[in-house]
């Protein structure tokens, strides 16, 4: 399964020459190796693949997107609004 | 957990579904490639949340589904070798050969373990330098730099007791393969998140404009998949056919350059077969002829295996996103995770499992406007 999750890495180490590191998971902490994400440092966030580090987790993208989805909900209310004041407005004519 | 707990709050969702709802003018199919992605769907109810005129369908992201029969086989010939220790992924043990699966072997004296990482696999070589490690080296794009790596470690080590069964898919070909076919009903595609954050998307690029079908790389949260699928639909509403990017907290156009090019040193494209499609030209990845050393189906020669499918499992039809599980005849009763047919019940994120495993097969509706007995 192409399961990744999200880490943040508590610290470094070397191991067999291998750049390796503590990465915690909510409550747990597994060993991750950094090799493919060597600009990686302690307090960072990596997505984890079988014991591999394969990407880093870019906050101001991942609050962009949130925010985005945020605002969406706030928009999508409005509009309903705007929908439900139409249509009483409507019927208030028509009555 | 951080950026997954946020990632899955329900009142976004339904804010998501009821933007999607707004915009949509007709009905639309979309396909998620990974199976993850179907896990996700399914265990969450995406689908149900979804408009009922955008359908989703399920693709061929499931590694272990479309890994071979031959190939399992072949994996069960080499585990039964005396000396030989037999390293796999879990998901892997309940998949059923021709006869049996690892697990069974396993109760009848073979050494198999599961591993986390194939990392795993070179302490235990070190640790039993008499005995002959191999590991099931069975994914996608994404898999494969970590499995890579452990050859490339394995090499630099001079470790002679090691080696890997390659079983890698390339998700592309694959989707250029759905695209093709004459019974092709997709119409967007929900892009693997994780095997493009190693590769990056330059790839689908082209497919994208040569099939005019949007695809969109997505996480695999919930709030990921109803993103995505908005995504897709915007683009299908006008008109476009694009690849932008959902899941750009973890993805980047060019990818993970490190990962790449660790996957390029040890492995190259060739040739391969998967299982309810058929043989798909420079789908996979075989050792280079540097590694031949570390490949095992070189060092144990396993006689040509005959196999036989299921004559009546649709798996195929449903990798490709033709059909649902519900449309095959024996989903729930013959067929079922503790007595697989093919090769989307085997594995837990086949659609067919997850389905089970989420308790659709007694359902009545499918749209959830029935009753979930």
């Amino acid at each position: 399964m192409c399961l990744g999750i999200p880490g943040k890495i508590l610290e470094c180490f070397d191991r067999s020459g291998l750049r390796m590191a503590k990465v915690q998971f909510g409550g747990i902490v597994r060993e991750s190796c950094l090799e493919c994400v060597p600009e990686a440092q302690t307090g960072d966030y990596v997505v984890v693949h079988v014991g591999f580090a394969i990407s880093k987790v870019d906050p101001e993208e991942a609050a962009r997107t949130y925010r985005l989805l945020e605002e969406m909900g706030q928009l999508t209310e409005l509009n309903a609004m705007a929908v439900v004041d139409e249509k009483l407005t409507m019927s208030r004519r028509s009555s | 957990m951080k950026y997954v707990d946020e990632y899955r709050n329900k009142e976004v969702a339904e804010n998501i579904a009821r933007e999607i709802r707004r915009i949509q003018t007709r009905p639309w199919v979309i396909m998620e490639v990974c199976g993850g992605q179907t896990h996700s769907i399914v265990k969450h109810g995406i689908d149900y949340l979804l408009p009922e005129a955008v359908e989703l369908v399920h693709g061929p992201g499931c590694p272990v589904c479309v890994t071979p029969l031959e190939m399992i086989d072949k994996a069960h010939a080499i585990a039964r070798h005396r000396g030989v220790i037999f390293c796999s992924f879990g998901d892997m043990l309940r998949v059923p050969g021709s006869e049996g699966d690892l697990l069974a072997l396993k109760s009848q004296g073979a050494d198999v373990r599961v591993v986390y990482s194939p990392l795993d696999c070179l302490k235990i070589a070190r640790a039993n330098p008499d005995r002959q490690i191999v590991f099931f080296a069975v994914g996608f794009e994404t898999t494969a730099p970590a499995n890579a790596m452990a050859v490339w470690q394995a090499k630099r080590e001079e470790l002679k007791n090691f080696s890997i069964l390659v079983s890698h898919v390339l998700v592309p070909p694959a989707i250029a393969a759905i695209l093709q076919s004459a019974h092709n009903r997709v119409q967007g595609f929900l892009g693997p998140g994780h095997v493009c954050a190693i590769m990056g998307y330059s790839e689908y690029e082209a497919i994208s404009a040569r099939y005019r079908v949007p695809i969109v790389i997505t996480g695999f949260e919930p709030l990921d998949i109803l993103e995505g699928a908005l995504m897709v639909v915007r683009q299908l509403e006008n008109g476009q056919a694009e690849v932008e990017n959902q899941y750009a907290r973890a993805v980047r156009r060019e990818g993970n350059r490190r990962a790449q090019d660790v996957v390029a040193e040890v492995f190259e494209i060739g040739d391969r077969k998967w299982r309810g499609i058929g043989s798909i030209s420079r789908s996979g990845y075989k050792l280079r002829s540097e590694y031949r050393d570390l490949d095992a189906e070189r060092i144990f020669e396993v006689k040509a295996i005959e196999t036989k499918e299921s004559s009546v499992c649709v798996s195929g039809q449903i990798l490709q996103g033709i059909k649902k599980p519900h449309d095959c005849p024996v989903f729930g009763t013959l067929c079922t995770p503790q007595t697989p047919l093919g090769a989307t019940m085997v594995s837990a994120e086949g659609a067919c499992a997850a389905y089970y495993a989420y308790g659709r097969h007694r359902e009545r509706n499918e749209r959830g406007t029935g009753v979930l007995e």
